[in-house]
């Protein structure tokens, strides 16, 4: 089990900006990300985007300013998991937290900072009739492994890259593949769609342009998806299982379970010190909000120093808090 | 009058409305809808990210500006989407969109 002060949700530059504060008053901390990376949004999809409202930097590139933060937070060794989304919290009895993760990581801790950004990003669900009928067995928002798809009948849905490439890579393992696009032609990669045209010239695979999804339907098991056509014809595709593949969409994740006051996928704060309505638990960055809220990096790293300002009393309890500024103390490495 | 247009929008419950909003500020359409207090969750802040601005332009497609390659890309991820898809947050309306019509379609959740 890892012990820690507090464990930040997130590692973004508000997470880990978060870091610093706590470091600062010598409360240790403990990051966990579904990343695969530190950074969060800023290394995941925009790396190599200028920012021009750091303050200090005329303009730097996202990767740079994490790349920095992370030059920052260094003397006061932080620890991370990284790839695992946080699934449950469970209070102790002294008041302490226990998080877990997906990947069983334990961590206890003293307080939660959730800066958790947009969420953690989960597959798109198309809304097909029947859907949540069959969802447990018989549809697959990801291919996990190809080989329980071996010698059935699927239908793929989608028209992005990785609809094509498991098209391509399936149609040699399943019986029969049929790929499903409400479009006439495909964005991806044009050596995918190029390959999927020729698997479907070849009749090796089932192509089913500019037709959209209706429901799914089977007594028991799944049997097939009614679709329609252009002429808004009914047509019908046998399937033992669906595999949707709509990208992915930002989403709180477990997050929403835990009983936090949530308004429109953010979590409700106080603004004196963006703890939320369960005591040790705070929110900061871009997974808040308040009435004047501005989802803006800056606006995240004056909320984690308040928070850590309040934090400071559930790690050092008999301790009374004293404010020093940087200039006058320095940076005092654990 | 200048630089204020009238659009039509039909809501997700079907409720059709015109606003009268001005050409002559700096907002996306999805900054213009939130401000006349529609339901758009808009969690990616404007970046093309999220989808949830999603709106499908029922008349005067064709006025508006192209959509860029990453607005395409996420537009291709919707299941519901159709080639009259657009996202509000990419949008940027001018004196020539007067009359344009749309559907909100983004998701709640």
């Amino acid at each position: 089990m890892i012990q820690t002060d507090i464990c930040i949700i997130g590692a973004g530059p508000v997470g880990l900006f978060a870091v610093f504060e706590a470091g600062l008053l010598k409360m240790r901390c403990h990051l966990i990300d579904v990343l695969p990376q530190v950074g969060g949004q800023l290394s995941e999809i925009y790396p190599h985007k200028p920012i021009y409202d750091i303050p200090g930097y005329p303009t730097i590139k996202a990767q740079e300013l994490i790349d920095n933060q992370m030059l920052q937070i260094a003397p006061f060794k932080p620890t991370f998991s990284l790839g695992e989304r946080v699934e449950h919290l469970e209070k102790q009895e002294d008041g302490s937290y226990l998080v877990t993760g997906s990947d069983g990581t334990a961590i206890h801790c003293q307080v939660v900072v959730i800066a958790g950004g947009l969420g953690c990003f989960e597959p798109r669900k198309p809304d097909v009739f029947n859907l949540s009928l069959f969802e447990k067995a018989h549809v697959h928002y990801m291919v996990k492994d190809p080989e329980k798809f071996r010698d059935k009948t699927i239908v793929i849905a989608g028209g992005g890259d990785s609809a094509l490439d498991w098209t391509v890579f399936l149609a040699n393992v399943a019986k029969q593949v049929t790929l499903v696009h409400r479009s006439d032609s495909f964005r991806g990669a044009p050596d995918s769609a190029e390959k999927v045209y020729e698997l479907a010239q070849q009749g090796k695979i089932n192509l089913l342009l500019s037709h959209n999804l209706m429901a799914l339907e089977g007594t028991s098991a799944l049997q097939q998806i009614r679709l329609i056509n252009k002429a808004k014809e009914e047509v019908f595709a046998p399937a033992d299982h669906f595999i949707p593949l709509y990208g992915l969409s930002p989403k709180l994740g477990p997050i929403a379970e835990w009983g936090l006051t949530i308004d429109k996928n953010a979590i409700e704060v106080n603004t004196f010190d963006y703890s939320t309505n369960i005591e040790r638990i705070y929110a900061i960055g871009d997974i808040n909000t308040y009435p004047g809220k501005l989802k803006l990096i800056l606006s995240g790293y004056h909320e984690a120093a308040l928070m850590c300002q309040s934090a400071f009393k559930y790690v050092y309890p008999e301790q009374k808090l004293s404010f020093k500024y940087t200039t006058v103390n320095g940076v005092n490495a654990f | 009058m200048e630089n204020i247009i009238s659009i039509t929008i039909e809501d997700r419950d079907g409720t059709v409305q015109d606003i009268e909003i001005p050409t002559d500020v700096n907002l996306s359409l999805m900054e213009i809808l939130k401000a006349s207090a529609y339901d758009i969750l808009a969690t990616c802040g404007g970046m093309a990210l999220c989808a949830t601005c999603h709106v499908q332009i029922t008349e005067g497609l064709d006025l508006l500006n192209e959509p860029s390659d990453q607005e395409l890309d996420m537009l291709d991820t919707l299941p519901d989407a159709s080639d009259e898809s657009r996202l509000a947050c990419q949008l940027r309306l001018g004196n020539k969109n007067q009359g344009l019509k749309l559907a909100i379609k983004g998701a709640l959740q």
